[in-house]
């Protein structure tokens, strides 16, 4: 069975000293902010219930959620491995190699690009430039950054995620402490 | 060693705190604009420096500013610009992440300028660790006097609040922007009316990029005319150049605009040359939207003269052999790399990327990517390049945004300078595969 969809109180402080922040009756303007916090307290992505909430707590039609969870790529439609595996394929990651590190990726997780391994651990995904150029390859998981990959480095991300990484993944991004 | 303005203290130890900030000469526009000058002062040193906007366009930030609507009892916003989608620029990213006050310091005297009594950062959701540190820089600010209400004793007050995206390259255009920001898609507006008049909230906004706003202390500090000193002609001041590709010093360099475009591949105090010695093939000097030279046009113009880092010498012989300094994403491909190949991970990105709101842009990025597609992977057919020079020239100037323009200036360049290699890889499928980067 699915959690609740149900933000507890402190939670529910947050998305109050959110919607503060914009002028009064604008605080629609919370909405891309608080479906970060949804998405990651309800699995890492935005089911319909989940969006219902939302809207609920907001109070705009639903639609006015549906219409924004769709549009941005980092909001979630569709359940994701608890580490989402973001490998930039934009020209410069490109030309130093991202081809490679999906390819690898691929061979070592037994899946495909677009695909979540078996355990639900672990899902590929190939996203376009993430402004870490410099660093290319890259790939991101949760909040952190991975930069100028090889295979080794790529093993190595692999493993310390399988062992102590379980809770890092999409609650690392922790938007609960800074917003 | 060119001057630096934006990153002299960079590596100073501490710099991301307000303590040692300060030490360095930090918040002191925001002293000297609050208790010394009238808002339209500031505006007057902007305008004498000749500051254009680094997150693109290059439009003079003093004019833009000089615009904006001001009605009475109305309010006025400063919206910061740190979306930094552009495919190769990740400056913004890299000041904001090492010397985060240098922003809000600049967001505090800029607003005090244009008399907003609240500004917002929006970020790219991807950049959430950034974020958290703006945050923690805006919250030593509060606690140190230099937000909130009365300003340093001031009768100026201000809110700085960041904002974190979701994943749309397309809210970097200032009014998908400003509709992100309103908790919508990011559609951008049909403009007129420009955000000058009518922007966030219906209100007069000035959408400035990470960069400009970083700019301002400085300007403030040694007043317009010593920053009009600074670079070449109406290039003005420094600019962050983020170097990636095939070079062996990849990362965020801060030039005097006028460096010799092959100094700042070649030389050791930038990028230090082409990876493994291998020989430089093309440049993307200003992010995946400006067009892409060949070697020889990149280091040097048409007419024989040095290419130097600067707005007007790299748009020099306009988009014939010409390019743009854009936002300062400098991509650089050695002589193994396929430029088709390249070129269609360009056009996949925009038809990611594209809203959706206007068909020669939703559609034509779409039939590019495809027929590129089809050509990478060896079933390019006779006419295709043809077709896909047709497409973006339809596409180019008949759009909302200037999205659609960003998504056929890649395409046509390339064929334009590399036409032959796209020949090759219809006509010989089966060389395709040597062309392909060696990891
Ligand atoms: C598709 C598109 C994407 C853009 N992305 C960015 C961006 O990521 N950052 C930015 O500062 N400007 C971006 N711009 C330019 C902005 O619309 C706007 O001109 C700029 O933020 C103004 O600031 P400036 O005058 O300080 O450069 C983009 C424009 C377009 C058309
Ligand atoms: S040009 Fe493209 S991105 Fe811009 S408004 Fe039209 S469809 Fe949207
Ligand atoms: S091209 Fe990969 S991070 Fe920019």
């Amino acid at each position: 069975m699915s959690k609740e969809i149900k933000f507890n109180e402190e939670t529910l402080a947050l998305v109050d000293k959110l919607m503060k922040r914009y002028p009064e009756g604008k605080h629609k303007s919370a909405l891309i902010p608080v479906l970060h916090i949804a998405q990651a307290e309800f699995g890492g992505w935005l089911s319909s219930d989940t969006m219902d909430y939302v809207a609920s707590l907001l109070k705009i039609k639903p639609i006015e959620v549906y219409e924004v969870a769709s549009f941005y790529s980092m909001f979630n439609l569709t359940p994701v491995g608890k580490c989402l595996i973001e490998v930039c394929r934009t020209s410069s990651c490109w030309a130093r190699g991202s081809e490679e590190v999906v390819k690898h990726l691929e061979k070592r997780l037994g899946i495909k690009e677009g695909e979540t391994t078996k355990d639900g651990m672990f899902t590929i995904k190939t996203v376009e430039c993430l402004g870490s150029c410099g660093g290319a390859p890259m790939l991101q998981v949760g909040a952190s950054f991975h930069e100028n990959l090889t295979t080794e480095k790529v093993d190595t991300l692999i493993e310390d995620y399988k062992t102590q990484g379980k809770q890092k993944s999409y609650t690392d991004l922790d938007y609960k402490n800074t917003l | 060693m060119g001057k630096k303005i934006l990153l002299e203290h960079i590596n100073v130890p501490g710099i991301k705190g307000l303590e040692v900030y300060r030490q360095n000469g930090g918040y002191a526009s925001v002293e000297k604009a609050l208790k010394t000058m009238a808002p339209d002062a500031v505006v007057e040193e902007v305008k004498k420096s000749g500051l254009r906007g680094r997150g693109g366009a290059g439009f003079p930030t003093g004019m833009k500013w000089s615009f904006l609507a001001k009605p009475e009892g109305v309010e006025r916003y400063l919206v910061v610009n740190a979306d930094e989608s552009e495919p190769g620029t990740f400056k913004d990213r890299y000041l904001m992440e090492r010397i985060p006050h240098i922003l809000i310091e600049g967001m505090i005297t800029s607003s005090f300028a244009l008399g907003a009594k609240t500004s917002y950062i929006y970020i790219r959701g991807e950049y959430f660790y950034v974020s958290r540190i703006l945050e923690a820089a805006i919250e030593e600010a509060y606690a140190a006097g230099l937000l909130g209400k009365n300003i340093l004793g001031s009768n100026f007050s201000h809110d700085i609040f960041v904002q974190v995206g979701a994943g749309a390259y397309i809210c970097g255009e200032e009014t998908a922007l400003l509709e992100s920001l309103e908790g919508k898609r990011g559609n951008p507006r049909i403009k007129p009316p420009f955000p000058a008049i009518a922007g966030l909230y219906s209100c007069p906004t000035v959408v400035n990029n990470v960069e400009t706003i970083a700019s301002v202390p400085y300007i403030v500090m040694n007043g317009g005319d010593e920053y009009a000193k600074i670079g070449i002609g109406r290039s003005t001041g420094t600019k962050l150049i983020s170097a990636s590709g095939h070079i062996n010093k990849p990362g965020v360099y801060e030039i005097e605009m006028g460096v010799p475009v092959e100094e700042f591949i070649y030389s050791e105090e930038y990028c230090g040359g082409i990876l493994n010695g291998k020989k430089l093939k093309a440049v993307v000097a200003g992010g995946s939207s400006v067009p892409i030279l060949p070697a020889d046009l990149i280091l040097k113009t048409e007419k024989g003269e040095p290419r130097l880092m600067s707005y007007e010498s790299l748009s020099d012989g306009g988009f014939a052999t010409g390019t743009m300094l854009g936002s300062g994403g400098f991509m650089v491909y050695d002589e193994s790399t396929s430029i088709v190949k390249n070129l269609y991970t360009f056009a996949r990105f925009y038809h990611h990327e594209s809203c959706g709101q206007c068909s020669p842009c939703r559609e034509g990025t779409g039939w590019m990517e495809k027929i590129l597609h089809r050509i990478v992977e060896g079933h390019g057919k006779a006419g295709d390049v043809d077709m896909l020079w047709d497409i973006q020239r339809k596409i180019e100037g008949n759009t909302i945004c200037p999205l659609g323009d960003a998504a056929a200036w890649p395409v046509a360049s390339a064929i334009r300078h590399f036409r032959k290699e796209f020949e090759e890889y219809i006509n010989h499928p089966e060389r395709i595969r040597d062309k392909m980067p060696v990891v």
